[in-house]
């Protein structure tokens, strides 16, 4: 049992890497889609016994996260008419170092965290906190909206496997609130991306920050 | 005593006569997916022998360096490949750290081919040279990142006892690093394109663009040695070769050196050449896929 989570939490830190690596955004936004539906399995894997309510969570979070998020941003990058190159402000090679360092950063730095016994040979922790670092790379290193919001999927991937370890004293409500809280963020952020393009001509966030008349 | 002797001698032929047969191979399956009859296996062993009788074609820059240059390549490749196990049979050669000699022995025989083409004077040559450095520079972190990750394994640093299990749980992380750097290594495609003959873009063919007659025949054999050197590398890394009883070692080790040099020709197929600045980050992705069976092989042998 735990042998499977730890090997699906390694393909979703493989994952981390490959959408640093993405020259291109829809490549990005099918690893967190992915990344996004391995995670949503694990809580029925993790809990022993079968509980509907997880099951109901788990198959809603695939739904969301695998399906409804990348339709939106697929949709978003369709309407607003933007290249599918990333143009990235950290390059790919640096990135890339960076995540890999962070991943392996995370795996040494968790045996020295006060962990319960049962948590110490999961790659649970050590996968959230990888997975963090990865959202913070994408998010500072990339200059379109569409790429930083694939960066802060990620970020809250790693938030969502930090909060498996509590996943009996979590009521599951928040988990749904957070669910629905992401979708309507991506919502939003698809209809902004298309405001953004039309009033700049271009997603590049750096433009955001000059004055303009 | 004799025996041994007589072991590295059988050893060294099965080298020498058995390594043009991998390029063939891979030009059989690109012709084979392409839908053409194409050249036939042997093909290289003709062109060896045809360019063996032709004579040599000298710059009047060049010094002694550009014969010399391929000889100790090629030399290098072959010493490199005798301290190569084949499978369960130690080799005569085995010593305590021989999986150094044997990197190193690779890096001078690339130097030494580098060295020769920069002989002729010619900038396309010298061009050719800086790019197979600067991507061997990568690659061999790389290689000798899956070489540490295969002595922390195994606890040894004597290439018989390292290859002989199998890479544990990161074979699949280690194995997929070890076929970027075979593709590296040997000017593979998505790296560098064997068949290309634009000098803007070749790494390995525009070295050896004024090599002629028998020191061309040197380095076309040394080159397609470096590759059965790689992909029997590969197959010992990932299975456990030398845990069989001789005769399933060697069906085992024909099957993956067949399996691997299958997969070059496929991949050779599907994919196009990388873009020059799209190379480094490949090579990094293989780095950190060893890196990463390492810290497995770490981890997982703490663990």
């Amino acid at each position: 049992m735990n042998s499977t989570v730890n090997i699906l939490i390694g393909v979703a830190m493989g994952l981390n890497l490959l959408a640093l690596a993405s020259a291109r955004l829809p490549s990005v936004i099918r690893a967190v889609a992915v990344q996004g539906m391995i995670l949503g399995v694990l809580p029925m894997l993790i809990e022993p016994h079968f509980d509907w309510r997880v099951a109901f969570v788990a198959a809603v979070t695939i739904a969301v996260k695998g399906f409804v998020i990348p339709a939106l941003l697929a949709r978003a990058m369709r309407t607003a008419n933007i290249d599918r190159e990333i143009e990235p402000f950290i390059g790919f090679v640096p990135s890339l170092l960076l995540g890999a360092a962070g991943t392996i950063g995370a795996i040494a730095g968790a045996r020295a965290l006060p962990l319960l016994r049962e948590h110490v040979d999961s790659l649970l922790v050590p996968g959230s906190l990888a997975s963090v670092l990865t959202g913070f790379v994408l998010l500072v290193g990339r200059t379109k909206a569409i790429s930083q919001v694939c960066g802060y999927l990620v970020l809250e991937n790693g938030i969502y496997l930090f909060g498996l370890l509590l996943i009996r004293s979590t009521p599951l409500l928040v988990e749904s609130g957070i669910l629905l809280d992401l979708t309507v963020g991506i919502f939003v952020i698809g209809i902004i991306v298309d405001r953004i393009q039309r009033a700049f001509d271009t997603l590049d966030t750096r433009k955001l920050t000059a004055l303009r008349e | 005593m004799m025996m041994a002797v007589l072991e590295s001698l059988v050893r060294m032929l099965v080298w020498l006569l058995l390594a043009p047969l991998l390029p063939g191979i891979i030009n059989k399956v690109k012709a084979w997916v392409a839908g053409r009859r194409g050249p036939p296996v042997l093909q290289l062993y003709y062109d060896l022998a045809r360019l063996w009788q032709k004579s040599v074609v000298m710059s009047t820059l060049a010094s002694p360096g550009f014969i010399a240059g391929p000889a100790v390549a090629w030399v290098g490749v072959a010493g490199a490949a005798l301290l190569l196990p084949l499978g369960p049979s130690s080799g005569g050669l085995s010593f305590h750290g021989d999986v150094l000699l044997m990197v190193y022995l690779l890096a001078v025989a690339r130097f030494c081919t580098a060295w020769a083409a920069l002989e002729t004077g010619s900038a396309f040559e010298g061009m050719g040279a800086a790019r197979e450095v600067s991507y061997a520079v990568l690659a061999e972190v790389s290689l000798i990142t899956a070489v540490l990750t295969l002595a922390v394994q195994s606890g040894s640093v004597t290439l018989v006892t390292m290859l002989a299990p199998s890479a544990g749980p990161g074979a699949v992380l280690l194995a997929a690093g070890l076929f970027a750097v075979l593709l590296a290594e040997n000017s593979r495609v998505p790296f560098d394109d064997p068949n290309t003959h634009l000098e803007l873009t070749m790494i390995h063919e525009v070295m050896v663009l004024d090599h002629s007659g028998p020191p061309l025949a040197v380095i076309l054999h040394g080159a397609s040695m470096k590759l059965l050197l790689f992909a029997v590398l590969l197959t010992q890394a990932v299975l456990p070769v030398g845990q069989q009883t001789p005769f399933a070692a060697a069906a085992l080790l024909a099957a993956g050196v067949l399996a691997a040099t299958v997969g070059v020709g496929m991949v050779e197929s599907l994919l196009a050449r990388f873009a020059f600045r799209r190379v480094p980050l490949l090579l990094t992705t293989a780095f950190l896929l060893c890196l990463f069976a390492l810290l497995l092989a770490w981890k997982g042998g703490a663990a």
